[in-house]
């Protein structure tokens, strides 16, 4: 059996597309809080996979590192340490179902419009464009981001700054009696301030016979 | 199909082979030398009763673990439990695929991988994480805790300090990154980079848990952290995957600022020639160096190495970074002439 190029790309679309949709919706299914966490983890990795196919393999391996990497260890980490109750079905209120539907049906109808009106001339209608071997998305990626876009890349970076400072200020609080330990105090510390070697007369030894001596 | 079968296994698999195979081996070897130098600095024998000089001794580690019983504790997550050791194992090999040994060889030459690296060794916490989840006891879940925020604080000095190899280089491919390296000790990136280097080694030895950042196992604290509940060839897979990421931290330093696979010395002599002896060789240096620090330095406390991670290494790699752009910028010599 031979299997073209075409086919086979298509064959691992389709497989891994699969996958990621499967593990999306086993995120929001399962009733134990780590496996949706595992199953999101999953979830980016099929996405990766997927973006590596389109050949943006910088997007893909930063993909991998930010969001597998750091946000979902402390998302894991996060949910083992609160010790998440399961949840059962009867437990769960309608309402937000109803809720989560109707928001979920305006994201496809803006991304419908998105699509059908503003960008289907910028679409590739066809194929995708490739580059040669040896063409780096990263010099591409990096150069778009650092001269037509800076402003907005700027001040994002800036937002998340401002948010991460105000997230830790709103959790930063002083307990009455907190015993916590200031290193720089410690590393600081002269042997002279706490020791006090003292002088003294050297003592005759006394030994067990000796004083049985002077018992007798 | 016969022309992409013959690519698949004699382009890749083959050397897939040979690095797995290489890297297994060096890892056995590598446990043997750890036991001589310890002992040697505590002035004991170390391993000296099977084979010669004890040199057979890691198979009969290997032998044992192997035919060990995998115990499962009670309630513990069975899937998640196998899978945990499988993840640590793959992703240690997974990162090897970029690494460049000589010129020319290496596996998979992409664009992206110093990135690809840091991704893949950022990968190792979730073995981790989810050992200590899986085996349904508190020790464990203390050590997979302290672990993952560990990983995640030192993740960022190290990615700082590989920004500051990425500006130096001006790409992210690790052989090219060598290659701008080349003509002599003066020429690496160890002199103009000393700091980013030094927090580099220092953040992955915290990376791959090791004394003395080893919390995350804290023998004496929570008796063997995340690995407590394993046993037999499960335990033999998370010891295989730590070595391997000792090697693998090693062989990257030695790429990103001891120059790879180039000669310290300039010159036509046989001496000066590049080769892979000259990688492997400075690879080694930092395995032996893992190995003099679990022997010499007592273990940190857990609020220090937070501090050091975040209010020490963070500042000067930023402020370094500055430092190395500024230096390309005026083609300071004889880096960027």
């Amino acid at each position: 059996m031979i299997i073209s190029p075409e086919l086979f790309q298509q064959i691992i679309f389709y497989l891994f597309a699969t996958f990621t949709i499967g593990s999306a919706m086993a995120v929001v299914t399962v009733k134990n809080t780590i496996y949706s966490a595992l199953f999101l983890v999953l979830c980016f990795f099929n996405t990766a996979v997927l973006w590596l196919l389109i050949e943006a393999e910088f997007l893909a391996i930063t993909l991998v590192l930010v969001y597998v990497g750091a946000v979902m260890v402390l998302f894991l980490f996060v949910v083992m340490m609160l010790d998440v109750k399961q949840v059962k079905a009867s437990q769960l209120k309608q309402s937000y179902t109803k809720a989560a539907l109707l928001i979920a049906a305006a994201m496809l109808v803006q991304l419908m419009i998105l699509f059908a009106y503003k960008l289907s001339d910028q679409i590739p209608s066809n194929e995708l464009v490739r580059q040669e071997q040896g063409y780096s998305n990263v010099a591409e990626v990096g150069a778009t981001l650092f001269t037509q876009y800076v402003y907005p890349f700027e001040i994002a970076a800036v937002i998340l700054l401002v948010a991460i400072v105000a997230a830790i200020m709103l959790t930063m609080r002083k307990r009455e009696g907190n015993k916590q330990i200031d290193a720089s105090k410690q590393i600081n510390i002269n042997p002279a301030e706490r020791l006090r070697v003292v002088s003294m007369k050297a003592e005759k030894a006394t030994t067990q016979a000796q004083n049985e001596e002077e018992e007798s | 199909m016969i022309e992409t079968l013959k690519f698949l296994i004699f382009d890749n698999l083959v050397y897939i082979l040979a690095i797995v195979l290489g890297v297994i081996l060096t890892v056995a070897y590598l446990t043997y030398f750890e036991r001589k130098v310890i002992a040697f600095m505590h002035v004991r024998m170390g391993p000296n009763r099977v084979g010669p000089r004890g040199l057979l001794q890691p198979f009969a580690d290997v032998l044992k673990l192997l035919t060990k019983e995998i115990i499962f504790p009670k309630n513990a997550n069975k899937f998640l439990f196998l899978i945990a050791p499988i993840i640590t194992l793959a992703t240690a090999f997974a990162a090897w695929a970029v690494v460049p040994f000589d010129d020319g060889w290496v596996l998979a030459d992409i664009n992206a991988g110093l990135v690809y690296v840091l991704a893949m060794t950022s990968l190792g916490v979730y073995g981790v994480i989810i050992a200590g989840w899986a085996s349904n006891s508190k020790y464990a879940l203390l050590g997979a805790l302290r672990s993952a925020a560990q990983i995640v604080s030192y993740e960022i000095a190290m990615g700082f300090a590989l920004v500051g190899v990425l500006v130096a280089a001006g790409t992210l491919n690790l052989s090219d990154i060598v290659r701008a390296q080349e003509g002599g000790v003066i020429n690496w990136y160890l002199w103009p980079l000393l700091p980013l280097f030094v927090i580099y080694y220092i953040s992955g030895v915290a990376e791959t848990n090791r004394a003395p950042f080893d919390v995350a196992e804290g023998e004496s604290e929570i008796v063997a952290g995340f690995h407590v509940e394993y046993s037999g060839a499960a335990f033999a897979l998370f010891f295989l995957g730590e070595y391997a990421n000792m090697i693998i931290i090693s062989a990257l330093t030695a790429i990103m600022f001891l120059g790879g696979w180039y000669s310290p010395f300039t010159g036509d002599s046989w001496i000066a020639q590049p080769s892979i002896f000259w990688f492997l060789a400075k690879t080694s240096i930092f395995l032996y160096a893992y190995f003099w620090f679990r022997a010499s330095l007592p273990r940190y406390r857990y609020d220090q190495i937070m501090r050091l991670g975040w209010k020490v290494f963070i500042p000067i790699t930023i402020v370094w970074i500055m430092v190395v752009a500024v230096m390309k910028v005026y083609h300071v010599g004889p880096w960027w002439n």
